[in-house]
């Protein structure tokens, strides 16, 4: 096993609020992390560091250290254009742009100044392969991405940031606004697609975290509780309050 | 009361005065057309007009108006697209930007007239422009510029954040998020926005009596040397628009026909408002669809 990305000590302040409080997580390569726990409990914003979509917001501040391989992704020469495509990003509800299927995956190449229509194409058709929604797009490829369903929009998405290879992509709640069949459809996607990626995921959903995650971290009001290999972690959890979360007994 | 009673008279309420605004817009419309229209004619449209006699046209007054609308348009949709951009995107949300859109409202709600006076005193006189369409245009810049900045700011801000942060996690950077994705979808609003402030232009006619002018000097259309003085597309030149037309027939014209003509002209000006937005409308989609598809 190798590890990818790593951090240490990490707080996180919004305003004066403190929303985490010294997080050490390691992750590994190839592999699919579940963060879990009740809503509010910072999964997001966690997850939000990671490629620095946080420093959007107003009043945020970060503190701790962020290392992909022995980079420091907080260091002020890192360039945040490759960063980001190096560790991409699904969001909760599916974000296509208002353009067509073709455009929305081949736009992050695009943007790299890959002009080389054969090159698009190629890469066009294999994100969406590997995203499982080719199948349902092919014959519309320049219809807009807005006119297919949330969960075919969901998988556009993927392959998206699949277009343009990145190292890490990390989900946030990316089923929570589907339906059952298109969620395990995604499910299934993320299954294959951690042979070539490493995929961190924010669920709400625990029989989610135990179908498809190798290991599984368990956030309590901004603390890491509990990080174990899922198998572990979901029968017999080391805290008592990863026991009473997954018991049901809050949040 | 009965719930159920209570929203009947509610909406039937509603519907009264849905009804009324209908009805008086349709009358307004249906009486400049009904006694406009029959006083349109080729000739009508393409011969200059007449001091004193009977017979004028209004060809330099409609083409006026037009390029008047499109030099306005190009002063001001540049700065009001970076002025919109700026307040919807960049802008720190605090006391200072608050003021700034507040000056940009009260600049919205300056009486013509005093524009109009103003634009005179510093650009006609003092800056020596005189009595042009270039003056006309900075005026109505002074009423355009608030309309669209604010519908510009508006359009922006009201797509989805979640477009912001795709673009932003792609990898691209802020300026390309917002000319790449963010503009392409704000495109639809913004039309309607210049639709709006276009339909001011067509109208006004208070700010341009001291600014662009009362006279519609001989011009050549065939002479496309916008500096030369006789050329219909230089910019200096005075301008008399269809509006200030038709508020100058009225209140001083002697020619026997004043009273058809300002009829004319007013339904003229209707039916080029109408036509003006069906073409932004076209426009818009044919732009939408360029921007937010490959074909
Ligand atoms: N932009 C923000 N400003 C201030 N507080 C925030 C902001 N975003 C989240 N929070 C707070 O930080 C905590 C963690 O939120 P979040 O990461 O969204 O939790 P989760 O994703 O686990 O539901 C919550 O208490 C939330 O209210
Ligand atoms: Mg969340």
């Amino acid at each position: 096993m190798t590890s990818i990305l790593k951090t240490e000590n990490v707080h996180l302040y919004y305003g004066e609020k403190e929303a985490l409080h010294g997080f050490d997580i390691e992750f590994e390569q190839n592999e699919i992390t579940a963060l879990i726990g009740p809503s509010g409990c910072g999964k997001s914003t966690f997850l939000r560091c990671l490629n620095r979509m946080n420093d959007l917001r107003n009043n945020t501040t970060v503190t701790g250290s962020f290392k992909i391989g022995d980079r420091d992704i907080y260091a002020p020469t890192t360039d945040m254009t490759e960063l980001r495509k190096e560790i991409g990003m699904v969001f909760q509800q599916p974000n296509p742009f208002p353009f067509s299927v073709y455009d929305n995956v081949a736009y992050g190449l695009r943007i790299a100044g890959v002009k080389d229509k054969k090159v698009l194409d190629e890469v066009v058709e294999k994100s969406l392969k590997q995203a499982a929604v080719w199948d349902e797009v092919k014959d519309d490829l320049n219809k807009n991405a807005l006119s297919f369903s949330g969960g075919q929009q969901q998988r556009i998405c993927i392959a998206r940031v699949l277009a343009v290879k990145p190292k890490i992509i990390l989900m946030d709640e990316p089923t929570s606004a589907l339906d059952p069949i298109s969620s395990a459809k995604i499910e299934d996607t993320l299954l294959e697609l951690k042979k070539d990626f490493t995929i961190i995921i924010v669920t709400h959903n625990m029989q989610q975290a135990s179908r498809i995650a190798d290991k599984t971290a368990f956030m309590l009001n901004g603390d890491l509780i509990e990080y174990n290999k899922t198998s572990k972690m979901f029968l017999n959890p080391d805290k008592q309050q990863t026991s009473d979360y997954l018991n049901g007994e809050f949040g | 009361m009965n719930p159920k009673v209570v929203n009947k008279i509610a909406t039937g309420v509603i519907y009264g005065l849905v009804i009324l605004v209908v009805a008086i817009l349709a009358a307004l419309i249906g009486y400049i057309l009904v006694t406009g229209v029959p006083h349109i004619s080729w000739h009508f449209l393409t011969s200059p007009a007449q001091s004193f006699l009977a017979g004028g046209g209004i060809r330099d007054q409609l083409f006026n108006s037009i390029y008047l609308l499109v030099l306005t348009l190009i002063i001001s949709f540049p700065i009001a697209l970076g002025a919109g951009i700026y307040l919807a995107e960049y802008a720190p949300k605090n006391w200072f930007t608050e003021i700034i859109k507040t000056t940009i409202e009260v600049l919205s709600s300056l009486p013509s007239v005093v524009v109009g006076l103003f634009c005179y005193l510093l650009f006609v006189v003092q800056m020596r422009m005189g009595f042009s369409i270039l003056s006309g245009a900075i005026a109505l810049t002074f009423f355009n510029l608030p309309l669209l900045t604010r519908n510009i700011e508006t359009s922006l801000e009201s797509v989805s954040s979640l477009q912001r942060e795709a673009g932003l996690s792609l990898g691209l950077s802020q300026w390309k998020t917002i000319t790449g994705i963010i503009l392409p979808a704000a495109v639809p609003g913004i039309i309607t926005g210049i639709i709006l402030s276009a339909g001011r232009v067509f109208g006004e006619a208070a700010a341009l009596i001291y600014t662009a002018g009362q006279s519609a000097p001989f011009v050549d259309y065939t002479n496309w040397n916008i500096f030369s003085d006789t050329s219909f597309l230089n910019p200096l030149r005075p301008a008399e628009t269809l509006a200030v037309h038709i508020w100058k027939v009225n209140s001083e014209g002697i020619t026997p026909d004043a009273n058809a003509i300002s009829s004319g002209s007013s339904a003229v000006l209707i039916i080029v408002i109408l036509l003006f937005n069906i073409f932004a409308h076209w426009i818009g989609n044919r732009l939408y669809k360029k921007m937010t598809s490959s074909k």
